[in-house]
């Protein structure tokens, strides 16, 4: 077998494993806990310490393809602010985003029994297309950016909407983001501008990248990073839903890439050690 | 004048929005939120334009039969497909030309565009982000490779941070007493992250700002013209 379809037959193996390591966790849940992080028990005091009644923000800045990561994330943070008995206000500045509110808040309202009243407990004001300038508009005034909701219904015939003129009236805006625009314009708007208090939740691989804004300037109230961020905001809550269950194959998964890192380290250190030996050999 | 009209209006409006930042009154503050204002209508038709574009650019592959056309055809159907029971049915709570299509709705649980939003493109597009997972499998394999120091310290890391994320962290450290906390793994993920990691971070953000002040002031005071189109 020639290099080339030997790293071939390889990479199937790899990919075989990996779907071994993924799919026997579902099947078989292995019931690990997660341990919290500041990072996260600071997102959820912010909407735990923001009184009854408030009005606040969740938008939803991703599309279907980071649904795993952050729609559990919207589903708990709705289901905490129902709780605290906030009034939650859905914009997205992905064109997907209004679709996955929608579908988070028909997943919370069925734990609540379908009592939460649309226009008095939430409203969904849809996408529109601009990313940071439309924030700075909000900021300005946002009926003109949201004449209208989703249903078309006007700005002004929303009850819960009824004394928000901009964003200064919003108690805080927690951004779900999978990229731009999404938090980083919530932070250097919203907060650096209008000084809204901002917390964010954010895909795994660009979690390290919004590190910085968790400063003393509390830039960014909390931050929770990808699925883990996500099942520990269900710990917080204490139920498990689909992120506690779904930290289960991601964790066996990284443990087999572990493996394959160790195996790749020992395939390389007998490769070095052979091709010296080699080397002799043909040189007699 | 084609090319220079572009340039004084880039000019005026960036200086505008510049001083606006520092001026905080009328006519500044009056000027910009009607430049936001068409920011957003403008952008609006970008939507439309990359609709148009995006047809145009699927006919043509298939009418040409160019390589892989099949899949320029699937591009178009469905887009076809999502434009006509949008149009014709609305979704979620916006009605369509039809009204609310009750009918349809009781038939399948949701009205046509939300059904097939739910049951095929959240999956499909799911299932391509998780395919990510796989290639990141075989290229930790293949490339996280000891060589030097640096690939050392650097898987070091990583495993570290990999660990250290999973839900297995807890267990595998649970036994070092509370006196040597920082190697609890999740502490030692917690604070490579918090310092090294943000401290690279910065660096990182604070060079991409001075390179997005640079270019905005080429672009506001005419030298970077590439905006422009048109090759040169």
């Amino acid at each position: 077998m020639n290099s080339a379809s030997r790293i071939q037959v390889e990479r199937r193996i790899v990919f075989l494993l990996l779907l071994v390591a993924v799919a026997l966790p579902i099947i078989f849940p292995l019931g690990l806990k997660t341990q919290g992080t500041p990072l996260t028990r600071k997102a959820y005091d912010m909407v735990d310490e923001t009184p009854e009644g408030s009005v606040v923000v969740i938008s939803f800045d991703y599309d279907p393809s980071t649904v795993t990561e952050l729609q559990p994330m919207a589903i708990a943070l709705i289901e905490h602010a129902w709780k605290r008995k906030q009034k939650i206000v859905a914009t997205a500045l992905w064109p997907q985003g209004s679709q996955m509110a929608d579908m988070a808040f028909r997943d919370v309202q069925e734990k609540f029994g379908n009592t939460k009243v649309y226009g008095e407990d939430y409203v969904n004001l849809g996408y529109k297309v601009g990313g940071m300038v439309i924030i700075q508009a909000m900021g300005r005034n946002l009926k003109s950016v949201y004449p209208t909701d989703m249903s078309n219904t006007p700005y002004s015939e929303i009850p819960m909407l009824s004394g928000i003129r901009t964003l200064k009236d919003i108690a805080y805006v927690f951004s779900l983001s999978a990229g731009d625009p999404g938090l980083k314009d919530w932070v250097m708007t919203a907060k650096d501008k209008y000084n809204v208090p901002v917390a964010g939740g954010t895909t795994a691989v660009s979690t390290p990248g919004f590190l910085p804004y968790v400063n003393d300037q509390k830039q960014l109230y909390g931050l929770l990073g990808g699925l883990k961020g996500a099942a520990e905001y269900e710990l917080l809550l204490e139920y498990e839903g689909s992120a506690s269950l779904n930290m289960n194959p991601q964790s066996v998964a990284h443990i087999l890439i572990l493996v394959l890192i160790a195996i790749g380290n020992i395939k390389a250190y007998r490769k070095r050690k052979a091709a010296p030996a080699a080397e002799e050999v043909s040189n007699g | 004048m084609k090319r220079n009209l572009p340039l004084v209006f880039a000019f005026v409006v960036g200086l505008v929005v510049f001083l606006s930042e520092f001026i905080p009154h009328n006519p500044f503050g009056q000027i910009t939120e009607t430049l936001e204002n068409w920011f957003m209508i403008v952008s609006s038709f970008a939507i439309l334009l990359g609709q148009i574009s995006l047809v145009r650019a699927n006919v043509t592959r298939v009418a040409e039969r160019s390589h892989n056309w099949q899949y320029y055809l699937a591009g178009l159907v469905s887009f076809t497909l999502m434009v006509a029971v949008g149009l014709l049915w609305g979704m979620e709570q916006t009605p369509g030309i039809f009204g609310q299509g009750e009918k349809i709705a009781a038939f399948i649980s949701a009205k046509p565009f939300d059904y097939i939003f739910e049951f095929s493109y959240i999956p499909l597009a799911s299932t391509m982000f998780a395919l990510l997972a796989f290639y990141i499998a075989s290229a930790a394999y293949r490339a996280f490779i000891i060589r030097n120091f640096e690939s050392n310290l650097l898987m070091i890391t990583a495993v570290i941070v990999i660990l250290g994320r999973t839900s297995f962290a807890t267990a595998l450290t649970g036994w070092v007493p509370a006196s040597l906390k920082l190697l609890h793994l999740p502490e030692l993920t917690d604070f490579i992250m918090q310092y090294p990691n943000t401290a690279a971070q910065r660096a990182i953000m604070i060079s991409a700002a001075l390179g997005v002040i640079g270019s905005s002031l080429r672009i506001i005071l005419g030298i970077e013209r590439s905006y422009l189109g048109g090759g040169k």
